[in-house]
């Protein structure tokens, strides 16, 4: 599997990460040759087979829905970059679309 | 530096030896604190163990474990016992960051839950331990800050991810340190430092408090210099915890580690011992181990993991996969770094993400993107836990001709710093033994085999999911008849 440089483009956009000058080449030429790697899955049979998401057997657990003590809300926004009024800051999320 | 040998040197020593002296009143944990401080000033300058210390906190933990001792009440094998935690676990009031700049100046809110039990039992906690950045790399070389180096050489790479704690132990600059296992960060740090590494079920320590790489994968255990070391920190971080939903309630039961092994079955799989790279001194080492472990009255038998060399592959969808989820909470907006100048909202995730993930991160988070993005699911994501599925019957099916499996834990020495750096697929490989072990879910032990030419092997042991008495009752066993005691690197 070849990932060509649109679809570094696409995969970074998707995954919000920055990429500076000559990245798209660099991570198209080295995520090539993992998933070249990785092709080998297809060589396995798992028609019959079940996906498995988690090793060890789980119920789900349940309690009852009750105020307990937590942090407060100056401890749990105390390592905002940016913060008003005990809220986190953000800019404006209407804006066009950047791809 | 205090001679090789120095029996009394309490940075050399087991938590079963300190924890005598300590109740013997021999030696205080201020004085227990004093050396190791001394020892981390005069070494961690070249090996870099330490992305941050927190003597003040030490300080105040040793006193208070010194007056528990004085009084005898709240004493516990840990008590004024010197630890190192990796920079992943959330520890309340001290800088955390995963290894990563993105979290640079992250002052923990509270502690992980492995952290509040180490806390509560009076262990001393002497800093935060450097780390490929997220727990993703085999060598520390992806720490956002700066690599770690091997304490018995010190151009070589100590391993990774868990590096720091494993360089710390291995150094004499803790007694015993916390780190993580998703690939083999723990095992494959510990073979490559000479000191015993054990990751147990998935689920039986709380991940609560861990910042996540891959949620299904994470594991958490100690580092230390003797088996029964192992088994005091992990009887201390293991059980139930209600803040994980993942972490099980089952009683863990070590009463047994002390048996011989006579009689019992060990499995070496043919896969296992002949993967590519396999170094000749690696084999050789390997063979002494299992000779003595014969020894001992063990049986060795033939067994195969017929989807070995599949593992890696899977690997490499199933955890970019999960980490490329978890980690979109770093968007630079609730903590660590962020871009002042964005004007957008968007541009602030991107600038933040670019500037704050190192090379390896930013790889991963597009492979596990592509892999769940539309169109490539089935093809990767939901083929990989196909084979996964396939990877935990091999050992399933395994177990039933074993009791346990014994092989090398890393097909390499410890290698030189850089040498691998640029090549992401050659790193990889260096978890190939490991990887399998977190697949399945299963207890991991490495413990020192003996040296290939000074530099230090691992011998791995899996036992079945929720049978960690079994690989440390082989790994006690394996100690006791090799004669092979705890060495410091000898810096």
């Amino acid at each position: 599997m070849t990932l060509s440089r649109d679809q570094v483009r696409h995969v970074a956009l998707l995954a919000r990460l920055g990429l500076r000058d000559g990245e798209e080449d660099f991570y198209a030429e080295q995520l090539s040759r993992i998933l070249d790697h990785i092709d080998r899955l297809a060589e396995v049979d798992t028609e019959a087979i079940p996906p498995t998401a988690q090793v060890v057997e789980v119920r789900n657990v349940m309690r009852a829905d009750e105020p307990r003590p937590s942090l407060s809300q100056e401890q749990a926004i105390g390592n905002a970059p940016v913060a008003e009024g005990g809220f986190l800051v953000v800019r404006a999320i209407q804006e066009p679309d950047p791809g | 530096m205090s001679p090789a040998g120095d029996a009394n040197d309490p940075t050399r020593a087991t938590i079963g030896d300190l924890h005598g002296r300590l109740r013997r009143r021999e030696i205080s944990a201020v004085e227990l604190l004093d050396a190791h401080e001394k020892r981390i000033d005069a070494l961690d300058g070249e090996v870099r163990a330490y992305l941050r210390r927190t003597p003040e906190l030490a300080r105040r933990q040793a006193e208070e474990a010194d007056r528990r001792l004085a009084s005898g009440t709240g004493l516990h094998p840990l008590t004024g016992i010197p630890v190192a935690i990796k920079d992943i676990f959330c520890t309340e009031g001290v800088e955390t960051t995963a290894g990563s700049r993105i979290l640079a100046g992250f002052v923990s809110p509270y502690d992980a839950t492995a952290v509040a039990r180490l806390r509560a039992a009076g262990a001393v906690f002497l800093g935060m331990t450097n780390c490929d950045e997220f727990a993703m790399g085999s060598s520390t070389e992806n720490s956002g800050y700066w690599p770690t180096h091997n304490p018995w050489d010190l151009s070589r790479v100590p391993g990774g991810s868990s590096g720091g704690s494993a360089a710390a132990v291995a150094a004499g600059m803790a007694t015993f340190s916390i780190g993580t296992d998703t690939g083999g960060s723990i095992r494959q740090p510990a073979a490559l430092t000479g000191t015993v590494g054990f990751k147990p079920t998935y689920g039986r320590v709380s991940r609560y408090g861990l910042i996540a790489f891959a949620s299904s994968l994470d594991h958490v255990g100690p580092f230390t210099r003797s088996v029964d070391d192992c088994a005091t920190v992990l009887s201390v971080i293991a059980g139930h915890d209600p803040l994980d939903a993942t972490c099980f309630d089952r009683s863990l039961d070590l009463s047994s580690i002390g048996d011989s092994i006579r009689g019992l079955r060990l499995g070496l799989p043919r896969e296992y011992f002949e993967v590519d790279g396999m170094e000749e001194g690696v084999k050789r080492s390997v063979a002494q181990a299992l000779e003595v472990l014969k020894e001992a009255g063990a049986e060795l038998v033939q067994v195969s993991l017929p989807h070995t060399d599949y593992g890696l592959a899977a690997y490499y969808i199933v955890a970019p996969a999960e980490c490329s989820s978890n980690l979109a909470r770093f968007d630079g907006v609730k903590y660590g770094l962020h871009d002042p100048e964005a004007t957008t909202l968007m541009e602030n995730y991107f600038n933040t993400r670019r500037e704050g993930f190192g090379p390896e991160v930013r790889r991963r988070l597009m492979l596990g993107t592509y892999a769940l993005s539309s169109g490539y699911y089935d093809a990767y994501y939901l083929k990989a836990m196909k084979v996964r599925t396939l990877i935990k019957r091999d050992f399933e099916e395994a177990f039933h001709r074993c009791d346990a499996i014994v092989s090398a834990t890393s097909p390499t020495v410890a290698f030189k710093i850089g040498e691998k750096a640029s090549d992401p697929l050659a790193m990889y490989l260096c978890d190939v033994l490991t990887l399998g072990g977190d697949l399945a879910g299963l207890p991991g032990l490495s413990l020192p085999a003996p040296a290939a030419d000074g530099l230090p092997v691992g011998l791995q042991v899996l036992s079945p999911q929720f049978r960690e008495d079994l690989a440390l009752r082989v790994g006690r066993a394996y100690e006791m008849a090799s004669g092979w005691t705890a060495e410091v690197a000898p810096q």
